[in-house]
């Protein structure tokens, strides 16, 4: 039965699976934290500038280092979701809106329950959970429309964004919702030995998350399902359920990211997340993702985050003129998909066309 | 010849509709034998492995996995039955590893610091490394994305899942149509090395050479229907192709 001739032909046409000729692992490397470079490139810059005209330091300032960071946590908070979606080759333009949505529920619930007599933590804490809860509401719709309905990701999510930009106006009645809670205005502007709390919580979300998407089935499936439908589909992977899970994700983020815009500016806004779409995509572009999924993480999205973060303070820093910020961040995107298609090529993956 | 076949194939009959995309089709696939499907475009090659693999249901006729007859709703009790399916296409997840595409689906988990569950990457490249060897490929990338690889190392990725699994019969469907000659050889070669390992396996091409190659029995179909079988040694090219367009 046994044929030695399969063993040899394979021995002699194929000692060693080595994978294609590319350039040397610690090229690839750097490749994947050329995000984290361009930060480290940015901020030399701003230092330099900055001293050269005479100034203070940029990098070595607490104060600078709490606005950047405090300044990046909100689109932070949406490109963490923003990042599952992408990997998955889909993408949610609905966060923007519904971060809106969960600041203003949020506030509305923190004045109704202090008007009932609750006591103002348990009003932050109940609120809080609420604004975030109601969330899933429109990332579920967002999953079942793309999952079971087969509408694609760009245009469900753009139907949501007018849907949740409605509700937020209304529920807001055109306006912004004040809130007058100490307790609720300190999770947005209180510091624990000098770090903010809004930076506590993001650091403690993209651990949480990266363990998510590198450490459990849910994650890798993710991976799984942006390179090849067909691949996760076949490998017994429920792709319905997985998209759907992946929107609530993105969507619950949103709404985690509309709380925390509540305490910080101690008022529910419609509008809080609107420039903060593009932002979130941005910074998962930065990052190292793919649009066409099947590639991005954690890391790269936070550096992506403090990219933008450090274009835009850092600019007013420096006092250019604020429109400058626009076209910085643009080409920086710009520059960081040329880069990436040229690493692909140079690393021997297929470019997704 | 070994008695008892894995798979039995009886009088299967299958419709969409108005059209008959087969009608009572019969054959046999012994442990260690290679049956090879021949047959025009939409001579119901593709139906019949798409009933076999749980892709669909057949309407009529039986079946048999090692004598139990089967009728599987998804593909994924197929596979858990030991049937494995290599498409065209391969179905590998480009961005993963050899381990991480052999494990798809069916993670193992391992415990850190004795609470925190995380994906087994170790075991999953043990594993990548021992399946590949059992097909004589000395895999060293083991982290690399399988984007790195060819398309025959691709093939020989998605044929050591199927072993992996413990696969008793393997379908492949086209292994060797986008591939290079060289690389042809090799996917052969694979297939050969199924055989010596016991598995069954399914052969479906449209290339003549390849069948006469590696086939034990060559299965004719023409328009949903079995137009006869023959033993490679004993029949010619030109026999075959009679047999599929008929005359």
């Amino acid at each position: 039965m046994a044929s030695p001739t399969a063993s040899e032909t394979i021995d002699a046409q194929s000692p060693r699976i080595a994978g294609r000729s590319g350039p040397h692992p610690i090229l690839v490397r750097i490749a994947e934290l050329r995000a984290w470079l361009f930060l480290i490139l940015l901020i030399v810059f701003f230092e330099i500038w900055s001293r050269a005209s005479g100034g203070d330091s940029f990098i070595f300032s607490i104060y600078n280092l709490q606005s950047i960071t405090v300044f990046a946590t909100a689109p932070l908070f949406l490109a963490l979701g923003q990042t599952f979606v992408i990997i998955s080759a889909g993408i949610d333009l609905s966060l923007g809106f519904i971060m809106g949505l969960s600041s203003v529920i949020a506030a509305h619930s923190a004045n109704y329950l202090l008007g009932w007599g609750v006591h103002p933590l348990l009003a932050t804490l109940i609120a809080c959970l609420f604004g975030s809860a109601i969330a899933l509401l429109p990332g579920l719709v967002n999953g079942w429309l793309i999952a079971q309905l087969k509408v694609p990701p760009f245009i469900g999510t753009l139907g949501m964004y007018g849907v949740a930009r409605g509700s937020a106006y209304l529920f807001a009645g055109g306006m912004t919702v004040a809130i007058e809670n100490d307790w609720y205005s300190a999770i947005g502007n209180g510091r624990v030995y000098g770090v903010p709390v809004l930076v506590i919580l993001a650091v403690i979300a993209c651990l949480i998350l990266h363990y998510v998407l590198t450490q459990t089935r849910f994650g890798q499936h993710t991976y799984a399902m942006g390179a090849s439908k067909a691949a996760a589909s076949r490998a017994g992977i429920n792709l319905k359920r997985l998209t759907l899970k992946i929107y609530l994700l993105s969507a619950l983020m949103a709404g985690v990211a509309g709380v925390l815009y509540t305490g910080r500016f101690s008022a529910g806004a419609p509008q809080a997340g609107e420039p903060l779409l593009l932002d979130s995509i941005a910074a998962v572009v930065i990052g190292g993702a793919s649009l066409f999924g099947g590639s991005g993480t954690i890391s790269g999205t936070v550096a992506g985050a403090l990219v933008i973060a450090v274009i835009q303070y850092g600019l007013v820093f420096i006092d250019v003129e604020p429109f400058w910020q626009f076209i910085a961040v643009g080409a920086v995107i710009i520059v960081s998909v040329l880069v990436d298609q040229a690493q692909r090529r140079l690393t021997g993956g297929r470019l997704a066309e | 010849m070994p008695s008892e076949p894995i798979l039995s194939v009886r009088n299967v009959s299958k419709a969409f509709g108005a059209v008959q995309a087969l009608n009572r089709v019969s054959f046999d696939v012994a442990p260690g034998q290679v049956v090879a499907l021949a047959g025009d475009n939409g001579a119901g090659k593709s139906t019949l492995i798409k009933a076999i693999s749980g892709v669909f249901r057949h309407d009529e006729g039986d079946i048999l996995l090692e004598s139990k007859p089967i009728d599987f709703a998804t593909p994924q009790e197929a596979r858990d039955s030991g049937i494995e399916t290599i498409y065209q296409d391969l179905a590998l997840a480009d961005n993963l590893s050899i381990g991480e595409n052999i494990f798809l689906g069916r993670e193992p988990k391992r415990t850190l610091f004795g609470f925190l569950p995380i994906l087994d990457r170790k075991k999953m490249a043990a594993a990548a490394q021992e399946t590949m060897a059992r097909l004589d490929f000395h895999v060293t990338r083991l982290d690399a994305p399988v984007a790195a690889f060819s398309g025959g190392q691709r093939q020989a990725i998605a044929i050591g899942r199927a072993l992996f699994w413990n696969a008793r019969l393997v379908i492949m469907d086209e292994p060797t149509a986008a591939l290079g000659v060289p690389e042809q050889r090799r996917v052969l070669a694979l297939i050969k090395s199924l055989k010596a390992q016991g598995k069954g396996v399914i052969f479906i091409s449209h290339n003549l050479r390849d069948i006469f190659e590696v086939a034990d029995d060559i299965v004719v179909f023409r328009r949903g229907e079995n137009a006869g079988a023959r033993k490679p040694a004993a029949t010619s090219h030109d026999e075959i192709v009679k047999l599929m367009v008929g005359g």
